[in-house]
């Protein structure tokens, strides 16, 4: 027999009997009726609270205010996609500028190195933010891979205000994510950290050491 | 987690069930639970027949044992009085065990019968008799340490320092980690000695560093334990059963 | 790689050494104190009961659907493409994965964060087959260049101290040496990089297994779980069969009691989903994602109405932050993969009692740990049930059971037992006791090497009642 049947027979062969499946209430998940204001202050009080940055912008100007982050970070080189609007807008905006626009729509093993050693940060989208934890959800695609959130030393993540729901309960049954998952998705609440040496926390131990997210408001 | 639970009115009899640390190492305290309850105008019946609630097997696995000599306690409160015990170990096997220890026997309905009746002694003096104390000691600053039986087991973290906070002349010290084990344990204090050692040294700092000029336990073993190692070191606090500084001080 | 060993059955040598070592002592008590504090501040705005009891209810379900669960795991992963293993023990999963090391021609194997792949002794088997296993977790790569075990599950290096770091970092990196966390920090962050880039195969735990949608949960807040199970073009995900949920929502409540139990966060830096390997016209992830599912005892424990319990566990360490045993003489003491209060309830499964069954009686049974339990497991109640398994007391369906019995203690406990029920003699013997007092020796064993001997009453409380009747009676008959 082989170890999968061999395991699930014992389970299913229990020797106390079957087990009765207790229903599970998850009232105490979602119903925060937070207003947008309060939402917008909780995301941001946890996610600073964290080491993160908040820039409250305009769905209009934030490429100023991105073109004022990669100056005051002096990021040289900044990874991003091209189809998502965010990143489609950021190279209008910066284009013929100083700064060097990396293409991450390419096989990451034709340029690992490069995107390890090289790039200062990484541009990208979210799928909104989760007030309860400071959090952003992202699912990365083709045009904004996995490690363009991950790799470079600073992540730059745009938000738009009114994406902002309450609880992961809430962003998890509102976007119907059962109804299929990406290969990767992801909650990320502020830059890397570790707290392994002595209790005492150190930020962008594998991850960025920065996150700041752009906030755009209507 | 402990039901809540429903209080009667206060009673005109009850049962008290001494335990075995108390009758062969602080009977006192056990006389002066009495006198407390008396003074209340209860009447109290001490089964003669009485020994010891079985815990000390069961906490070490002998549940043969423990069934056996719990079994011969279970006929000794016929009447449907409260049962008081001053010892929230006692007290916790009796109330919470004692159903899970007879279950599938018998016997299981009346141990779990029993174990409905069951109160820890400053559970009963707070909860049902809504105590109230004329305190007339001197004023002193006091350490309790609740054990963890009384505190996790049966739920009864205020009932101790409750009684104290009506005693006019006496201040409350809470030492650092109240809530932590003082490391007795029953039979882990002879099991693992030296782990049980480090915990009560830390206790008793603790309650040093609090500032306590006497502590106080609802509970024998801690007490043994916890005064055992202040007395080592020859501290000048003193430790006392919870019933016999109450009564100390009112009388 | 030679590692410093542990083992259960030297529980009380190890305790012991600990006990005496007193940079070890602070350590653990200035780190519990914190988390302590921690988890207790995290969850201030909650109704932790409420969330406690949806997060028990929640294992209960899933483990009451545990094969039904497994298989739909399995189906729902392998349409997303995640190749699903079986493996009945340790040694099969190790051999498992290294197979599938080797059919990619793997020299080298970077690892997350992984406590199943710590209790099956995976990076052994790698080395002796000539494959290098890498810890990436900041703890647990300071403790394997360190040459131990981890002492906590979520903090590995937590029984060392900065200076102490300092050295290894220094010894065994050759960086400068220093005291700076930051600097330290940065030197392996580039350290690791080159592992990660270099590595052919990522092997890492899961928290959470959704069988509704075949993704496989990591929680983490360093970013190389992310790094591990992308960078390299096999990810190996390997887990204990009991970690499987039933739906994708029962992860938030999870992940929320997982994080504030374990380190009073909130939410972790980075919560990481994946169902599935590189798809097509993605640019980066793996190409090969392997889920390793081990049973390696679990199955065995599942059979047994109340042991059942010990499988609900989300591997949050709070039983080990509150016990005060685990405080006073670390992890290591254990001598297991899992220390603490959870480790003596599941380590005897995992090993048999043979070695383990001083693990067990290493609990005052305060209850501190049963109190946090974000699933609200009866460790307590498990303790003394494998206190009883060991004496061979129980139910005798736990590896080793009987390993304890002792005919010398059983006749002592048989002894009190014959007393406690004959009452008059134990009236007698009591009594006996207080009259024999000053005989009460000074010296009794281990409790008078650090209290004072207690000394039994001159008089029961038996005899003090007795006494008081006759003075009544007397009071009465001369009224």
């Amino acid at each position: 027999m082989s170890a999968r049947d061999a395991i699930l027979k014992r389970l299913r062969e229990r020797a106390d009997g079957p087990l009765e499946a207790p229903e599970s209430d998850f009232t105490v998940m979602t119903g925060r009726g937070w207003t947008a204001q309060e939402r917008l202050e909780r995301f941001e009080r946890w996610i600073t609270s964290v080491h993160g940055e908040v820039i409250h912008t305009s769905r209009d100007g934030w490429t100023e205010s991105l073109a004022g982050v990669l100056r005051d970070k002096g990021v040289r080189r900044l990874a991003l996609g091209r189809e998502h609007p965010v990143a489609a807008a950021a190279r209008e905006a910066l284009a013929g500028g100083d700064i060097e626009l990396v293409a991450v729509d390419r096989d990451i093993e034709s340029w690992q190195r490069e995107l390890f050693e090289s790039v200062d940060a990484g541009l990208t989208s979210t799928g909104g933010g989760i007030a309860e934890t400071g959090s952003l959800w992202l699912w990365p695609t083709p045009d904004e891979p996995r490690l363009l959130s991950l790799v470079p030393p600073i992540h730059i993540a745009v938000l738009d205000a009114e994406a902002l729901e309450d609880t992961l309960h809430d962003v998890m049954a509102g976007h119907d994510w059962v109804a299929g998952m990406p290969a990767n998705a992801l909650l990320v609440s502020g830059p890397s950290k570790t707290a392994d040496i002595e209790q005492t926390l150190a930020y962008g131990v594998h991850g960025p050491r920065e996150l700041v997210v752009l906030v755009r408001h209507a | 987690m402990t039901p809540v639970k429903l209080y009667p009115a206060r009673p005109d009899r009850v049962y008290f069930y001494g335990t075995c640390l108390v009758d062969l190492f602080f009977p006192e305290a056990g006389l002066d639970a009495i006198r407390l309850l008396e003074r209340e105008g209860i009447e109290v019946i001490f089964p003669e027949d009485q020994t010891c609630c079985g815990q000390p097997a069961y906490t070490s696995g002998y549940q043969n044992e423990a069934r056996a000599v719990a079994a011969a306690q279970l006929d000794l409160f016929p009447e449907p009085w409260p049962i008081i015990v001053p010892s929230g170990s006692c007290g916790g096997m009796m109330r919470v065990h004692y159903p899970d220890l007879f279950a599938g026997t018998e016997r299981e309905a009346q141990a779990s019968e029993i174990a409905g009746r069951v109160f820890e002694l400053t559970e009963f003096l707070v909860h049902v008799c809504h105590l109230r104390l004329a305190d007339g000691g001197a004023p002193e600053k006091v350490a309790m340490h609740t054990s963890c039986s009384a505190r996790r087991e049966m739920g009864l973290a205020e009932t101790g320092p409750a009684l104290l906070g009506r005693l006019e002349g006496v201040e409350l010290v809470e030492q650092a980690r109240a809530a932590e084990c003082c490391g007795f344990g029953g039979t882990f204090a002879v099991r693992h000695p030296e782990v049980s050692a480090a915990m009560v040294e830390d206790k008793s700092r603790a309650i040093e560093a609090a500032g306590a000029e006497h502590f106080v336990s609802s509970d024998c073993g801690c007490l043994m334990n916890i005064a055992g190692r202040l007395e080592y070191r020859q501290s000048a606090v003193r430790g006392e059963h919870i019933a016999s500084y109450l009564w100390r001080r009112t009388s | 790689m030679s590692v410093q060993t542990f083992t259960p059955d030297a529980f009380h040598r190890q305790a012991h050494e600990a006990l005496e070592n007193p940079q070890i002592r602070a350590n653990f008590r200035q780190a519990m104190d914190g988390l302590m504090s921690k988890r207790r501040d995290s969850f201030a705005d909650w109704d932790l009961e409420t969330l406690r009891e949806l997060g028990a209810n929640i294992r209960l379900r899933a483990l009451a659907r545990l094969p039904d669960l497994l298989e739909r795991l399995e189906a729902n992963c392998q349409a997303n493409g995640i190749r699903v293993h079986w493996a009945e023990d340790g040694e099969q999963a190790c051999r498992l994965i290294r197979e599938l090391c080797e059919a990619r021609e793997a020299r080298s194997v970077i690892k997350g964060k992984s406590m199943v792949s710590e209790e099956m002794h995976l990076n052994a088997h790698l080395e002796a087959a000539g494959i290098s296993a890498l810890e990436s977790d900041l703890g647990e790569y300071l403790v394997q260049l360190n040459e131990q075990t981890p002492s906590h599950i979520i903090m590995p290096a937590i029984h060392l101290n900065t200076d102490e770091i300092a050295g290894i970092m220094h010894d065994k990196t050759g960086i400068a040496r220093t005291r700076d966390v930051d600097t330290m920090t940065a030197a392996a962050r580039l350290q690791l990089r080159e592992r990660f880039m270099a590595a052919d195969v990522g092997v890492s735990g899961v928290n959470f297994a959704v069988a509704e949608t075949g993704t496989l949960c990591l929680v983490e807040n360093e970013g190389n779980g992310r790094m591990t199970t992308t960078v390299p073009p096999v990810h190996i995900a390997v887990t204990g069969i009991e970690k499987v949920v039933e739906h994708l929502r029962d992860v938030a409540p999870l992940y929320s009691l997982l994080t504030r139990s374990a380190t009073g966060q909130h939410v972790t830096t980075y919560f990481n989903m994946i169902s599935g390997p590189r798809r097509a016209g993605e640019h980066d992830g793996p190409e090969e994602v392997h889920l390793v599912l081990v049973d390696n005892g679990r199955s065995g424990i599942y059979q047994d109405d109340q042991l059942l319990d010990t499988l609900r566990c989300i591997r949050c360490g709070a039983c080990m932050n509150h016990c005060p045993v685990y405080t006073r003489v670390g992890g290591h003491s254990y001598g297991t993969t899992y220390p603490g209060p959870i480790g003596s309830i599941l380590m005897p499964h995992l090993e048999g009692l043979e070695s383990t069954k001083d693990l067990p009686t290493a609990s005052s049974l305060c209850g501190a740990c049963g109190e946090v339990c974000p699933v609200k497991i009866p460790i307590p109640d498990l303790l003394v049930r494998l206190r009883r398994e060991a004496v061979g007391e129980g139910r005798g369906n736990v590896r080793g059971a009987g390993a304890k019995r002792s005919r010398k203690e059983l006749a002592a406990w048989k002894g009190w037992q014959w007393l406690a029920t004959h009452p008059g003699l134990w009236r007698s013997g009591t009594a006996m006791a207080g009259r024999l007092r000053g005989l009460t020796p000074t010296h009794l064993g281990p409790w008078t090497d650090y209290r004072t001997a207690p000394k039994p009453a001159k008089t029961t409380l038996h005899g003090l009642l007795k006494q008081r009747r006759a003075r009544r009676a007397a009071e009465e008959q001369d009224a």
